[in-house]
């Protein structure tokens, strides 16, 4: 069938569901497709079904779905995030399995193994790093700079709803049709219609796009965030080195997404249309593919990791007691690393025909980005150094983070250069590398953003006990599951391999199974860590808002903040505003006069384009023309409907701020201050007792 | 002493209140922007691409017999003069001529816009008689993957010049309606922007290189 002479159905048919290929010949590799079809399903009827169990869904459409606030749309991401990161991590405890088998062993076909790498890939970047990185930023930024919300707030729902829809694509693949074989760069020709006719590839480019246009908008979002609504006395060099960060991320991201979206539209255009951009006939060149993919590829592990830098930042200055060392040469270490990222893409293909010279150039290139990195490293460690540390479980994570990441680190520093890439180039040394800087470095800095943000959202502490025991599970698992993926690279081991023959790979692939048990054990912790926090959350309410005796403008308002954020917007004289106000006990002024506040009003325009593009996606998928054209000028007529609207704002009245910011300021006299060292005890309600000494 | 800072869009009249919605209209220029930043990234890559495929013909039809000079140079005049049309509407706003004045300057701009459309398409249909069709080479897929891409562009604009033209009339010069005129303008030009560089790279550079 070509594109052309599809039917009222496109493509679909009954073929395309798993239960088709288990009745037809039922085998391992068949029921765990069928398994995870199953967990799908079972897992939307079970949400759909407490839902109305417990007669959640008004207040889900009124408080969440049509929420413009940023604090409740960051939250929906992080949420979003953890569904996305528990199907990756048990994809990678299912290929660990498959690999541990032994010499030419395996309960699953190579087709299905490439489809897991594919989606572990794809969902571990896009779905799981991104939102969950933009889910902190949504909730952090505009409290860090004294902001009501962003500068967009209805283009902050739009793009969480693309992101959500996109990442729906690669539930719905499960349940309909199949996934990818590409991987999660999905290098053409391979993936062109020549030698990949099936959904597969449709799915991760639209996907991709869709998600990629979200991505894009909350880029926008951000820079536009804290270039313009900074609070008054905000300036550049008072801002917290998180926001530093973000700004990096948000710049890479208007110029890094584009490129991601030029190369899989023109990949669609190749697959749909019969353009010749990357075929091997015809004139086409799959090398600008290549070019393209990694001049967003490159700038995109720098845009998850430099917030992860930020949240670093604030934990150690905040759990060390002193103020972050070097902040100078952070903030241009920051800039350096996002300026760097966009001169290295080519070292993600050494091997695939450039000249020594410019493999040379492009392998300095890399090197260098190691030295703002290390002026990082050390900043950190010289903020620790004399400071008042304090083994919280934010600082445990930051500190392994510190141990694991110059491992990952150096061994970027090695495959910079092309001679030794040349050697390593697709084994799973490289697995190691990447996986080696995005868990201690990415992964673990959410983690630990988690755990020091969760009081400022939700009014109580999470679980100290199951925390560090969460710590000392990734760290353990990663170590375990990552660190012999290097012997076993360099040994020669090939990466995405579903089988292998060489015994000698065999005790190196227990351990990593073995390791991937303990970090998916150490995602239980993290469930039964925020299910024991929630239950013993009427001892460790910190409605003062302050728990940790932390430094930036966020601490100094109610925990959770109410939906205006700050009162009054607070007048900013100092880094470290917050911390500097409580040393000279100026914390918690009393305003002479309260003021109107406008906050954005709730509005669907948000959830109507997250179902639409769902829709238009799958329609695109899956062929069927006439649905695909169709909401299509829906998306448009919702979208030009909306710009009609003028009431898009309403105002908290003085009175009412007044009102509930006085109680929260008698909430604040009444409280016991507490130290430093009680600060886990029941009686800490969010007020710090300053004990600051002149730190250096 | 320095004078107290001035907003950037001191120009336009914003109705009476004029600080806030001047900070508002800042904001969210300077977001539009940045939008116009990372879309030039777009065509910037498109660009890219097309200078890498301008030899990949696979003994297609190439420039020389497919690019029509005579009809390229009238539709640069008519976007130029439309860039103009459009200057002449922000006028009319800044200095508060009526409301016609305004009108009447998008309604040209409108008209050019769609006739350069359809100069642009007629290329399209007579490049296809001739057998430039995108499915024939990597040259012809470049060039198709570029150019309707600035034309989609101009074509959303002229969608955009009927939802404002709709709005003015159901809403009233307001803050929000003048601000989105502000915009129109700016994306308006960089469409201009944009077609320079399509005149210089695919056709000047076509008929040179290809």
């Amino acid at each position: 069938m070509t594109a052309a002479e599809s039917g009222f159905f496109g493509r679909l048919n009954w073929e395309a569901f798993p239960i088709a290929g288990l009745i037809q010949d039922p085998n391992t590799n068949e029921i765990v497709a069928n398994a995870a079809a199953g967990v799908v399903i079972v897992g939307v009827v079970a949400v759909l079904g407490l839902l109305t169990w417990f007669r959640l869904w008004g207040p889900l459409w009124r408080d969440w779905l049509t929420s413009a606030d940023h604090k409740k749309i960051g939250i929906m991401y992080v949420v979003f995030a953890i569904v996305m990161l528990a199907r990756g991590v048990l994809e990678g405890v299912v290929m660990r399995a498959q690999q541990a088998a032994g010499p030419g062993e395996g309960f699953l076909e190579a087709k299905h193994f490439a489809e897991l790498f594919s989606t572990h890939g794809t969902i571990m970047i896009f779905f799981v790093a991104v939102p969950f990185v933009f889910g902190l930023a949504n909730f952090l930024v505009p409290l860090m700079i004294g902001a009501r919300d962003v500068a967009f707030p209805v283009m902050n729902q739009i793009s969480l709803g693309l992101t959500v829809s996109a990442g729906m694509m690669l539930m719905v693949s499960l349940v309909v049709g199949e996934f990818s074989t590409g991987g999660w760069t999905a290098y053409p020709p391979y993936t062109g219609a020549a030698f990949n006719p099936g959904v597969g590839p449709d799915y991760w480019i639209w996907a991709i796009v869709v998600s990629g246009i979200g991505t894009t908008l909350t880029g926008i979002n951000f820079a536009v965030t804290i270039y313009k609504l900074r609070a008054p006395g905000m300036k550049f060099m008072r801002l917290p080195m998180y926001c530093w960060t973000i700004i990096c991320s948000s710049i890479l991201i208007v110029f890094a997404m584009p490129p991601l979206g030029v190369a899989a539209l023109l990949l669609a255009a190749d697959r749909y249309l019969d353009f010749h951009f990357f075929t091997n006939d015809l004139g086409g060149n799959m090398m600008n593919y290549a070019n393209l993919f990694w001049l967003f590829g490159h700038p995109e592990v720098y845009l998850l990791v430099l917030p992860a830098y930020g949240i670093y930042s604030e934990v150690f200055a905040t759990f060390s007691a002193k103020r972050l060392y070097g902040y100078n040469s952070l903030v241009i270490a920051t800039m350096s690393i996002a300026v760097l990222s966009f001169t290295v893409w080519l070292h993600h293909f050494f091997t695939m025909g450039q000249s020594a010279l410019i493999n040379a150039v492009f392998g300095i290139a890399t090197m260098l980005i190691a030295i703002p990195t290390g002026v990082k490293v050390y900043d950190w460690m010289a903020t620790l150094y004399r400071g008042r540390i304090r083994f919280s479980v934010p600082m445990l994570y930051g500190l392994a983070f510190l141990m694991l990441f110059v491992i990952g680190g150096l061994s970027g520093v090695i495959l910079a250069n092309p001679t030794v890439d040349y050697q390593v180039h697709n084994t799973l040394f490289l697995v190691a590398h990447f996986h080696n800087v995005l868990l201690p470095g990415v992964l673990f800095g959410l983690l630990a953003g988690y755990n020091y943000w969760f009081p400022k959202a939700f009014g109580f502490r999470l679980d100290e006990a199951w925390g560090r025991i969460s710590v000392v599970l990734w760290t353990v698992g990663f170590m375990l599951t990552f660190l012999p993926l290097y012997f076993v690279g360099l040994m020669g081991m090939p990466r995405r391999s579903y089988s292998w023959e060489d015994p000698s790979f065999h005790p190196y692939m227990i351990t990593a199974v073995i390791g991937a048990l303990v970090i998916l054990a150490a995602l239980l912790s993290v469930v039964v860590q925020l299910w024991v926090s929630i239950r013993n959350r009427e001892q460790t309410r910190v409605p003062v808002g302050d728990p940790w005796d932390a430094r930036t403008l966020e601490w100094s308002i109610p925990a959770p903040p109410p939906p205006y954020n700050f009162a009054i917007i607070p007048r900013v004289t100092d880094r470290d505003d917050f911390a500097a106000a409580k040393e000279r006990g100026a914390a918690y002024p009393h305003p002479d006069r309260y003021e109107d506040i406008t906050i954005p009003r709730n509005t669907s325009i948000g959830f109507v384009l997250c179902v639409l593009s769902g829709v238009w996606m799958f329609a695109l998928v899956w062929w069927i023309w006439w649905l695909a054209a169709l909401v299509t000028v829906m998306m448009i007529l919702s979208f030009i409907l909306w710009t009609f609207q003028t009431d898009t704002e309403e105002v908290v009245s003085a009175e009412d701020v007044r009102r509930q910011h006085e109680a929260w300021l008698d909430l604040v006299r009444n409280a016991t201050p507490v130290t430093r060292d009680h600060e886990g005890a029941p009686e800490n309600t969010g007020l710090a007792r300053p004990d600051l000494e002149a730190a250096t | 002493m320095k004078p107290a800072p001035t907003h950037s869009y001191p120009g336009l009249n914003l109705g009476r209140r004029h600080a806030g919605a001047h900070k508002a209209t800042e904001v969210v220029t300077f977001g539009f922007w940045v939008f116009l930043m990372s879309d030039l990234v777009y065509f910037g890559l498109m660009f890219g691409v097309y200078i890498t495929m301008i030899d990949a013909q696979a003994g297609g039809p190439g420039p020389h017999e497919l690019f029509d000079l005579y009809s390229i140079f009238a539709q640069t005049l008519i976007l130029l003069t439309s860039s103009l049309t459009v200057g002449l509407a922000m006028l009319a706003l800044k200095y508060n001529l009526p409301r016609g004045r305004i009108v009447l300057w998008f309604a040209v701009t409108l008209l050019l816009g769609l006739s350069f459309l359809v100069l642009e398409i007629r290329d399209f249909m007579s490049m296809a008689d001739k057998g430039g069709i995108p499915q024939r080479s990597g040259f012809l897929s470049a060039f198709y993957g570029l150019v309707p891409l600035h034309g989609l562009h101009v074509a959303a604009g002229c969608v955009w010049l009927v939802v404002l033209g709709i709005q003015l009339r159901v809403m009233g010069m307001t803050d929000l309606v003048v601000s989105r005129m502000v915009r129109l303008a700016l994306f308006w030009h960089f469409l201009d922007l944009i077609w320079i560089g399509i005149i210089t790279i695919v056709y000047f550079g076509g008929l040179t290189y290809g």
